[in-house]
């Protein structure tokens, strides 16, 4: 009857990191955040704004193409914050706690399931446009690179709110205080407008927006066809948003435990 | 194999802020056997069980468990059992296969025998029928069949329930507790915390008293029920002058003080004075008063604490 056997950190992590997918599978509300809102978003905006904006939806799609692409992988980030919390609330991690598991391993498990969910979120973003006719005129080679670039600095951000889901209690509140830090960064930005239509005072705010530069970053690879400074600039601040977040959390983690 | 020690706690004690929540208290859990640990809300008994299966820290004593210590080899500590939590704690997004597939797998299982003991289990516990509906839909003692087969994925050799029948309807918590026998047999060791004394009489072989973080009393549950007395005779007469009348026609028969509460008389009944009972009923009848009620009861667990602490606090 005595069951010995350790579990290897790495099957484990990929053991929770599968219940994190299938969580979003199975919850309604999560998985519209990561397919359907990309999907709803692209339709939206494409066939509203388009003519206004650039002069017909084809000729905006360059431009949706990338804030979309932001917008739902910041939205599928910020889903982790929320996820974590109410999983300390419902007492699995407790339960998780007493699996002859390394403690890191539910975390690990959450940040390896949340990459893949912006993953997917990016793909359906991309596959929509693609869908109603935008054509990038770039490689596959450096399509990928935006991804992975769109990805990594979700990544980092899902740091932020996974400190954000360890320290506050309530998780509807940090649903909804995501939902508001999301609108206003995704607006505030050139996600879906040009800068220079704005008032000179929201331009500088909307210029300084981490947001804009990434956007800004990603809008000059899908046109060049070039990896250029500002997107190493964008890894630059996701490292240090890394570096401080994630030693951040970790602790508070490691007092929760 | 018999007398070996499965889980020995060691003069433990944990605070919070000012809060005496656990207070000295020591005790053995033998292999192979159902341990209840009993007391009211907030006695002490979710933190011992924290402690136990290493989520919180002891601030004094020690606990070893397979003789494994619980805060210096923790990792290995939690391979030698599971928990059960007081509120079924598993994903209600996930199908009930999923679950166990998924603590298969934390547990260390490979993912052919994951599966397997997965399909096991769902027999086991009669939930292959909604084995792929999402948990959210299962009904309360569902749900605690599959918290215990979850519990049960990785071959504990010794089970932590916490309350695992609190708020069950009478016929689901008769299920658990055939399937907590069941595992016994098997030779797993059991320890349940429980605030009802029917199911700590029912089920455990041995019964820690435990209130506001002590160890009162600790024996098999015949002894303890020796210790507090027996069944209760409880008459409730129906006018207020029938009071006193009642009350010394049972204190005559019984030769006993009659506890008296409003219309509410209550006297124990020692074990030689059962068969007086008739006698009460019918020396009552005779006198034409009015009853509303007349049962014989178990003490409740309030009634034993009351008599277990009179004088000690």
């Amino acid at each position: 009857m005595k069951n010995q056997k350790k579990a290897s950190t790495m099957s484990t992590t990929l053991a929770m990191a599968h219940r994190n997918l299938l969580k979003t599978w199975h919850n309604p509300d999560n998985l519209s955040d990561v397919i359907i809102q990309p999907i709803i978003f692209t339709l939206l905006f494409g066939f509203l704004f388009g003519g206004v904006i650039a002069g017909s939806v084809h000729a905006y799609l360059p431009m949706l193409v990338s804030g979309i692409l932001i917008q739902s992988i910041l939205n599928a980030a910020a889903g982790s914050g929320q996820q974590l919390r109410e999983d300390i609330n419902s007492g699995i991690f407790d339960r998780f706690k007493t699996l002859p598991i390394s403690a890191f391993v539910p975390l690990a498990g959450q940040l390896i399931g949340d990459a893949l969910r912006l993953l997917l979120s990016g793909l359906i973003s991309l596959g929509t446009a693609f869908a109603i006719g935008w054509r990038p005129s770039v490689n596959l080679i450096m399509i990928a690179c935006v991804l992975i670039l769109a990805i990594f600095i979700g990544w980092a951000t899902s740091w932020i709110f996974v400190l954000v889901g360890l320290l506050v209690k309530n998780a509807e509140l940090i649903g909804s205080l995501s939902m508001i830090i999301i609108l206003v960064m995704t607006f505030l930005s050139n996600a879906f407008i040009p800068i220079r239509t704005l008032p000179l005072f929201l331009q500088s705010i909307v210029q300084l927006n981490p947001v804009t530069i990434t956007i800004s970053a990603i809008r000059a690879i899908m046109k060049t066809g070039y990896w250029n400074t500002e997107a190493t600039l964008v890894i630059i601040s996701g490292i240090i948003i890394i570096a401080i977040f994630m030693p951040l959390s970790l602790m508070v983690y490691r007092k929760n435990n | 194999m018999e007398n070996e020690v499965a889980i020995s706690v060691k003069n433990i004690s944990k605070k919070f802020g000012q809060h005496v929540a656990v207070n000295d208290i020591s005790f053995d859990v033998k292999k192979g056997e159902i341990f209840g640990l009993l007391g009211p809300n907030g006695a002490g008994k979710s933190t011992l069980i924290n402690m136990m299966t290493t989520l919180m820290h002891p601030d004094q004593g020690e606990i070893v468990i397979n003789g494994l210590n619980t805060i210096s080899q923790s990792r290995q500590v939690r391979s030698q059992f599971s928990v059960t939590g007081q509120s079924a704690t598993i994903d209600k997004e996930l199908s009930a296969r999923e679950n166990l597939f998924l603590f298969g797998r934390l547990n260390g299982l490979n993912r052919d025998s994951a599966h397997q003991r997965s399909e096991e289990l769902l027999v086991d516990f009669d939930l292959v029928q909604s084995a792929n509906h999402s948990v959210s839909t299962f009904s309360g003692g569902m749900l605690r069949r599959l918290d215990l087969a979850i519990s049960l994925i990785g071959n504990p050799s010794i089970l932590f329930l916490d309350e695992p029948t609190t708020g069950l309807d009478p016929r689901t918590r008769t299920q658990m507790w055939v399937a907590i026998q069941k595992l016994v047999k098997n030779g797993t060791t059991v320890l349940l915390t429980t605030q009802y004394l029917e199911e700590a009489d029912q089920l455990a072989d041995r019964i820690a008293l435990i209130d506001h973080g002590r160890l009162i009393a600790e024996d098999k549950p015949s002894e303890l029920k020796k210790l507090v007395g027996g069944l209760q005779l409880k008459v409730t007469v129906e006018q207020n002058e029938s009071v006193i009348p009642t009350q010394s026609i049972i204190e005559k028969v019984l030769g006993k003080t009659v506890n008296v509460e409003n219309r509410n008389l209550t006297v124990i009944l020692d074990n030689n004075a059962f068969n007086k009972v008739s006698e009460i009923l019918d020396k009552i009848l005779a006198s034409k008063i009015m009853l509303s009620s007349f049962k014989i009861d178990a003490p409740s667990l309030d009634e034993v604490f009351l008599s277990m602490t009179v004088g000690k606090n």
